[in-house]
């Protein structure tokens, strides 16, 4: 399949396969999985951020009604911590400093939420009133809870292995470069900024049920988790110490991940190594209060950025200085995001020729901060198109002029921090954003509403993103301790239908569709005739999962190279059948055809001999039609686009609202622009719910978490958003033959600069220079006072 | 102590002695199997729970089954036609790729169901102030209120 080569079901809007199911309530999440003689699991939990454990006593829990067993970190002590995947070497040549992460508390606890014990109990309330006659003697510790704390003299030491809290401090670019620069710059931007902590918060909390089975020893877990064979892997061979193949991970429809069902946490590896002590299935559901503690958070950056200009407005050099929250322990890839994921992308769409970056990770007392939507990426686009926006109005340039005086226009492209760009037209993006946005209308719209007493703003974020994290020798080299390809099966049934086995996972992606459309697209067979299964490692061959906007790029191409070896064995079997030269036989539209002939043999005649070899080259080739591809991509994919937002600040109240967004984007070859449009609706509204709602607020001093149920902690709701006019553009991804670039995170990369820079353009005439994120009422309110003073 | 609770539930009489702290949505989900209806929160903020008490779209995580005597309820599994055919509001959330994980969606429907019932001709700003009982993470809010809106209209005729 070339590039290009777009046939029919590709690029349509194919209604989704799974919704039957979602839509009639028979979809099965993991809480909805019921074993019999299953035990329900309560996790007891720190009530505080930091304290040596004296002692506990289970001995009243135990007696309570209903308890089937409990378990302590005592219990678990000969059990090794939960591993971190990618090992970041810092400016002084040494490994990050890695402290061990149990699976439940060893002697200190260090965060609000840190698991202390583990009860299982007839029923999830049994469980839960005999956790409460758990007693647990703390000596409460001072504790170091907010980014910009943990790095001061005098703050609470949280690891032994951690000196001064520090994870690692690691740098990329050119230093030297970019000070030469800097001394010869006509105009330099400077900006602190905060990236804030967020909590993923998928609507479907996350969920386990582990069980035994004795006659086999072998274990199930079924568990709401994006990559189940990295979970499996993860858990056996760092963890637990069980052997691979005895453990089977099911991740059944998984309402939600946004990243943070990525990681192997220390619930369900907790309950698989209980779930033989019990002899019976265990099975545990968060609570919601439960996933705002114990649910791996997102972004929480400080940065301070310089932007060095010409006279001209052209990008001279950046210098960015980030420290980047841990939390209290590295969760599966917390490591990577603040760097090989965030460092990265710091040209963005430009030129600029010289970056310098240092990054330091911290460890704090809240609760471990890994990968959420878009993962280094917002981050690094936040940085770069706010400090973009701040220089053009402090030089006068127009906002779209300034990045076009600066667009990187020659494809491939080595940028000075370490990507190579394959492919992109940012003018392109930037011209159809304009256009659908209404930018030559906007004065008039913002003159209507200065009339109602509104302050209308406009801003831009021109994004790129590196996603299809590869190639593995690369990523190894820079310290992944994982690969980082996708595998594919497809099995060809006698009777020509076909059933996928993917190593992506989908959890509302629709997965199930778009791959179907390649599969069909390939084969000439109706969609209905193609089954996808993800998520059961008993059922799949192998799988990285579901992250960085990778399942098509990376699993689609799998699926894409096994489709590949299918037509080459049909081709065989074939020529065998219309006794022809095999280079003779042509594939298209369902029929193996003899070049220049009528004579030709049907996908599912062909099909059918492959597993009835009566008149079959046995001698030659074997019977059956199943094959298997693993891909390792060469390169990342770079989608990127313009995305505009259009906001109205109540200068009475503080109050802003999202009046437009736009969103312009190149994700390379579409399949299915329905499912694409629906991706970018939801990463813009998480990336609207940064900038202007959401934000994770520990107590500076207790570490208690004050954001810690949805009454507190603002997820957008549907009037918090407009409705969005999103667009593509297509430059096809260079290097994977779907052309495909991915959309996943788009929305959640872009927005959050772009909206910001709306609110910015619209409270800068009155003198507000610094705005972070979220843009509460409050906040805002507070700034137009203090720029009025 | 158990208490014997008498209850229509999508059409069907049920009688099952519960635990008087049974809320109404583990009735449905453990009880009776019924998990299409879901819980994503403990606040009754997510609306993932929504079911129809008669008639009503109520959080079936904010009630206790126990003061569900003699009442009607009516959950997701119990809206499509007698042969299966998709609801016109589950009809045009299909349609309109008003779902991406499901999670919500069961919630949701039921929620845009009574909307519907209550507001047959709603504008866009309507139906958004209308949601805010039910969150969604994935769809950013957009193909649902073009469903709610079709589906109204598919209701209405």
């Amino acid at each position: 399949m070339g590039a290009n080569d777009m046939t029919a079901p590709l690029g349509q809007a194919v209604l989704r396969k799974e919704d039957q199911r979602y839509l009639t309530g028979t979809g099965q999440y993991t809480d909805d999985v019921a074993m019999p003689r299953q035990t329900h699991a309560y996790f007891l939990r720190s009530p505080h951020a930091h304290a040596t454990i004296r002692a506990i006593d289970t001995s009243k829990a135990k007696d309570a009604p209903g308890v089937v067993a409990i378990f302590t970190g005592a219990d678990l002590a000969g059990v090794n911590g939960l591993p971190c995947g990618w090992l970041i070497t810092g400016t002084d040549g040494k490994p990050m400093n890695e402290p061990p992460h149990p699976v439940l508390a060893q002697g200190k606890v260090r965060y609000v939420g840190d698991p202390v014990a583990l009860v299982v109990a007839e029923t999830p309330n049994q469980a839960k009133d005999a956790a409460e006659l758990i007693e647990v003697d703390y000596d409460v510790l001072p504790a170091t809870v907010r980014t910009d704390d943990a790095l001061r003299a005098g703050s609470a030491q949280i690891h032994e292995q951690a000196p001064g809290n520090r994870c690692y401090t690691w740098a990329l670019g050119d230093r030297a470069a970019v000070d030469a620069a800097f001394a010869k710059a006509a105009h330099v931007t400077k900006l602190d900024i905060v990236n804030n902590r967020l909590v993923p918060n998928a609507i479907e909390p996350r969920a386990a049920v582990a069980s035994y089975n004795r006659a086999e020893d072998s274990y199930t877990l079924y568990v709401a988790n994006q990559n189940p064979h990295v979970e499996r892997l993860l858990m056996t061979a760092f963890v637990l110490g069980l052997p691979e193949h005895k453990v089977r991970v099911i991740a059944p429809d998984v309402g939600g991940g946004f990243g943070s069902k990525i990681y192997l946490y220390p619930e369900e590896t907790a309950m698989v190594w209980a779930s033989k002590r019990v002899g019976r299935p265990i099975k545990w559901a968060a609570e919601r209060s439960e996933a705002f503690l114990a649910d791996a958070h997102g972004r929480d950056h400080d940065t301070h950025a310089e932007l060095a200009l010409d006279g001209d407005g052209k990008f001279l050099a950046l210098k960015v200085s980030t420290v980047a929250n841990m939390g209290a322990y590295l969760s599966t890839f917390a490591s990577c995001i603040p760097t090989i994921l965030y460092a990265t992308l710091l040209a963005g769409q430009y030129t600029t020729p010289a970056i310098w970056c240092e990054v330091t990770a911290v460890f704090t007392n809240t609760a471990p901060v890994d990968a959420y939507r878009g993962a280094g990426r917002p981050e690094a686009t936040y940085v770069v198109e706010r400090i973009v926006h701040q220089a053009a109005h402090e030089m006068g340039i127009p906002q779209d002029d300034i990045r076009r005086r600066n667009f990187i226009r020659t494809f491939p492209y080595q940028t000075p921090v370490a990507l190579n760009y394959d492919t992109g037209n940012y003018d392109a993006t930037l011209d159809q954003a304009m256009k659908i946005a209404d930018v030559a209308g906007f004065e008039a719209r913002k003159a209507e509403a200065k009339k109602r007493g509104k302050l209308r703003g406009i801003g831009y974020a021109s994004y790129i993103e590196a996603c299809g994290l590869a190639p593995s020798n690369i990523a190894g080299a820079l310290g992944a301790r994982a690969g980082l390809f996708e595998a594919g099966e497809v099995r060809v049934n006698p009777t020509g239908s076909v059933t996928v086995f993917t190593g992506s996972h989908s959890h509302g992606q629709g997965h199930e569709t778009t791959f179907s459309q390649v599969v069909a697209a390939r084969l000439g067979i109706p969609i209905e005739n193609v089954d996808v299964v993800h998520g059961d490692t008993g059922r799949i061959p192998f799988g990285m999962g579901t992250y960085g906007s990778r399942s098509l790029a990376v699993g689609g191409t799998a699926i894409v190279k096994a489709l590949d070896k299918i037509v080459a064995k049909g081709r065989k079997i074939a020529a065998h059948l219309l006794e022809a030269a095999e280079s003779d036989i042509e594939f298209k539209d369902g029929k193996f055809t003899v070049a220049g002939t009528d004579r030709s043999k049907t996908f599912g005649e062909v099909a059918l001999t492959a597993y009835v070899p009566h008149n079959y080259p046995l001698d030659k080739l074997e019977p059956g039609l199943d094959e298997t591809a693993f891909y390792d991509p060469t390169n990342f994919t770079y989608p990127a686009g313009t995305h505009i937002c259009e906001v109205e600040v109540d200068p009475d109240t503080g109050q802003v609202q999202v009046v437009a967004f736009t969103a312009s984007d190149d994700f390379g070859n579409i399949i299915n622009p329905m499912i694409v449009a629906g991706q970018v609706h939801g990463g813009v509204a998480q990336g609207i719910g940064q900038a202007l709602l959401e934000h994770c607020v520990y107590d500076r001093d207790t570490g208690q978490l004050l954001t810690g149920s949805l009454m507190d902690y603002a997820l957008p709701r549907a009037d918090d958003v407009p409705s969005f006019k999103v667009d593509t553009q297509v430059t096809p991804c260079t290097h994977n033959p779907l052309g495909a670039k991915g959309c996943g995170e788009a929305g959640a990369i872009g927005a959050p600069a772009a909206m910001m820079n709306a609110v910015m353009d619209a409270l800068a005439p009155l003198g507000v220079t610094h705005l972070d994120m979220p843009a509460s009422p409050h906040r805002v309110w507070q700034a137009l006072q203090q720029a009025r003073a | 102590m158990s208490v014997s609770l008498s209850l229509m539930v999508n059409g069907a009489a049920v009688r099952e002695d519960v635990d008087p702290r049974t809320l109404l949505v583990d009735f449905l989900r453990r009880d009776l199997g019924l998990t299409g209806t879901h819980v994503g929160c403990d606040t009754a903020q997510c609306g993932a729970c929504t079911v129809h008490v008669d008639g009503r779209a109520i959080k079936s995580c904010n009630v206790l089954a126990v003061q569900l005597q003699g009442a009607k309820v009516t959950t997701i599994e119990g809206i499509a036609g007698p042969n299966g055919e998709l609801h016109p509001m589950q009809a045009a959330f299909k349609e309109c790729h008003g779902l991406q994980c499901g999670f919500c969606t069961t919630g949701m429907v039921m929620s845009a169901i009574e909307l519907a019932q209550r507001h047959p001709k709603a504008d866009e700003a309507t139906i958004r102030a209308e949601l805010e009982g039910n969150l969604c993470r994935c769809t950013g809010y957009h193909n649902i209120v073009k469903a709610v809106a079709q589906g109204s209209a598919a209701m209405a005729k």
